[in-house]
């Protein structure tokens, strides 16, 4: 990502009221080139609104946008139409053209923008290529699995060589799997055409497996912003953890059950570590440094952009009270956050 | 005359009576009916071309002309049928009343066909840059068209039972002869056979309808 380029989209102060009530109220934010934005939030919260305005579905009632340095609302009808071509979407429900063959649908943009039969056909053929579906050209749609239909939708996107993909829930309505190989194809096709992306999810797994920037929107307003790794890291917001509640290791329900807030045998420790730390064998550490052991009940460490981040549920004896205290002192101090959830 | 002297000899110009009053009342029905059809939807709130100046006043006569009763309607009208065709009375005069009473038929259906359109799809291919007009083109009416087949044949079986009511206000065909004879002298011979072939020519009309619609319907 080149920092000083001019970011290749900008919004300025966006809102968009339906029947006087703001979906989006005053959104501003920029992409740079080659960036994957991933917007997150809860269902309503202005997702697809928000993505609409870009490429000109809903119209935005204040504020601007900038597309490679344009003012989207000082344009004519036409220009405004040629920068839709620069701007490719892809949606859940796919909405390919029932009535066309797949080579025809993938063919569709370039008919719209006037290439000739042979050229649309030749693109087309290529597209197909790219995503793995030449041998379906002649299929309809209707002949083909969900994984497959996004796929095509994903070679229409491209066919007008957009210099940005819109992606709305587009893998909400596939199994785990496809949506895996989904976004392998979109990572492969990012980085051969230098594909900038905005991708609404509300799967934390996705943003995690190709997000570089995050946005979390909440009733039509930004809440947070930052780069995956430190939102996932630290998310500050309320609403920004519970949604990244559903990636997080939670305790065993057994342990979970039998957990009281005053005494036993083991304090449960939750335990969130990032960065430099996290690559320490930290474990050894605690026990050389305090003489405490700590167990391991759930958890683990991952990788979001080359940096580690551990989240753990740790248990460690509490029968002796003031040792426990020097091992929860030493964790919180190595820690993004150390919480004695209770006892068992 | 025997019955089947009168069947031999009245029945096959009365098919064929039918069969043209019918195709050129279609043929009519289908050449004004989906161009308002068009312009009704594309009119209508939310749509393509927005306009509630055209789509209301379009939408109050397509309307009031569907709420007349056939019969009725031929009569009201006789006076434009006599300057337009020449006679009140006839074929020809047949084919223009019918005509008038079929195409707000048939493009209220179109309408609904073409409202049956996913606007999801509509979206999509604005946002690829498409024209309004090739939004219409290249979209509205090809994913349209297996429901715009059914609703034709709709139309024309519609059209082919009410050019049999019009022998009663003097057009030819089954209609008249099924009137004359079953009506009028109590034939029942002649009156079942023509209900059988009336019968036949929907079943006809149905079926080639079905198959059209489906060739051209890749959605199941
Ligand atoms: N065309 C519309 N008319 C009125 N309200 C709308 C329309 N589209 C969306 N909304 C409202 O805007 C809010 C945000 O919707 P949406 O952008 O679809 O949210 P998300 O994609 O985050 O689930 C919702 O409360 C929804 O009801
Ligand atoms: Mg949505």
């Amino acid at each position: 990502m080149k920092h000083f380029d001019k970011p290749l989209l900008e919004l300025k102060n966006i809102q968009r009221l339906f029947s006087k009530t703001a979906v989006i109220d005053g959104v501003s934010f920029s992409v740079h080139r080659e960036e994957v934005l991933g917007i997150i939030g809860r269902s309503g919260a202005g997702k697809s609104t928000l993505i609409r305005c870009i490429n000109g579905l809903e119209c935005i009632d204040s504020g601007q946008i900038f597309f490679e340095t344009q003012n989207i609302a000082q344009l004519n009808d036409n220009d405004r139409r040629l920068i839709r071509r620069r701007i490719g979407m892809i949606f859940q429900n796919f909405n390919l053209l029932s009535s066309r063959r797949i080579i025809d649908n993938v063919a569709l943009p370039l008919k719209l923008s006037g290439a000739s039969k042979a050229n649309r056909r030749r693109r087309a053929l290529d597209l197909l290529d790219i995503v793995s579906l030449a041998d379906k050209a002649a299929h309809y749609p209707v002949q083909l699995s969900g994984g497959q239909k996004q796929r095509v939708c994903i070679a229409r996107a491209l066919a007008t060589n957009p210099s940005v993909l819109l992606s709305d829930e587009a893998t909400s309505a596939l199994d785990p799997e496809t949506t895996q190989s989904i976004l392998e194809l979109l990572t492969k096709i990012k980085s051969h055409m230098g594909l900038t992306i905005i991708l609404i999810t509300h799967e934390m797994e996705i943003i995690r497996s190709i997000a570089t920037r995050l946005i979390v929107l909440d009733q039509g307003r930004i809440l947070e912003e930052g780069s995956v790794r430190d939102v996932f890291a630290q998310p500050k917001n309320e609403t920004t953890k519970s949604l990244l509640q559903v990636i997080l290791p939670t305790l065993p329900s057994t342990i979970a059950a039998k957990l009281n807030f005053i005494d036993g045998q083991d304090a449960i420790i939750e335990f969130h570590i990032s960065g430099l730390e996290a690559h320490e064998p930290f474990l050894n550490k605690l026990e050389a440094e305090t003489g405490m052991v700590a167990r391991i009940i759930q958890g683990g460490i991952e990788y979001i952009q080359n940096e580690a981040i551990g989240r753990f549920f740790l248990a460690i004896k509490a029968t002796d009270k003031q040792k426990l205290e020097k091992a929860y002192a030493w964790l919180a101090q190595h820690s993004d956050k150390s919480e004695i959830v209770g006892y068992v | 005359m025997s019955n089947l002297e009168i069947l031999f000899s009245l029945v096959p110009r009365a098919v064929l009576d039918t069969c043209w009053m019918s195709a050129a009342s279609s043929f009519f029905a289908l050449f004004f009916g989906l161009p308002i059809g068009l312009l009704l939807y594309t009119t209508s709130s939310g749509n393509l071309f927005e306009n509630a100046w055209i789509n209301r006043p379009v939408s109050a006569i397509v309307d009031s002309i569907r709420a007349i009763p056939f019969i009725i309607l031929a009569a009201s009208i006789m006076p434009i049928t006599r300057i337009v065709v020449g006679k009140a009375v006839g074929n020809e005069a047949m084919i223009f009343i019918l005509s008038i009473s079929a195409i707000p038929f048939y493009a209220r259906m179109a309408e609904l066909s073409f409202r049956n359109v996913e606007k999801d799809l509509i979206d999509t291919v604005y946002s690829m840059g498409a024209t309004r007009f090739q939004t219409i083109l290249e979209v509205a009416l090809p994913e349209a068209l297996p429901s715009l087949i059914t609703g034709f044949t709709v139309a024309i079986i519609a059209i082919v039972a009410a050019s049999a009511t019009a022998g009663f206000i003097g057009a030819g065909g089954l209609g008249q002869l099924a009137i004359s004879y079953g009506y009028q002298r109590y034939n029942p011979t002649v009156m079942t056979s023509i209900i059988f072939i009336l019968i036949v020519l929907n079943v006809l009309i149905q079926w080639l309808g079905d198959r059209i619609t489906r060739k051209f319907n890749h959605s199941r």
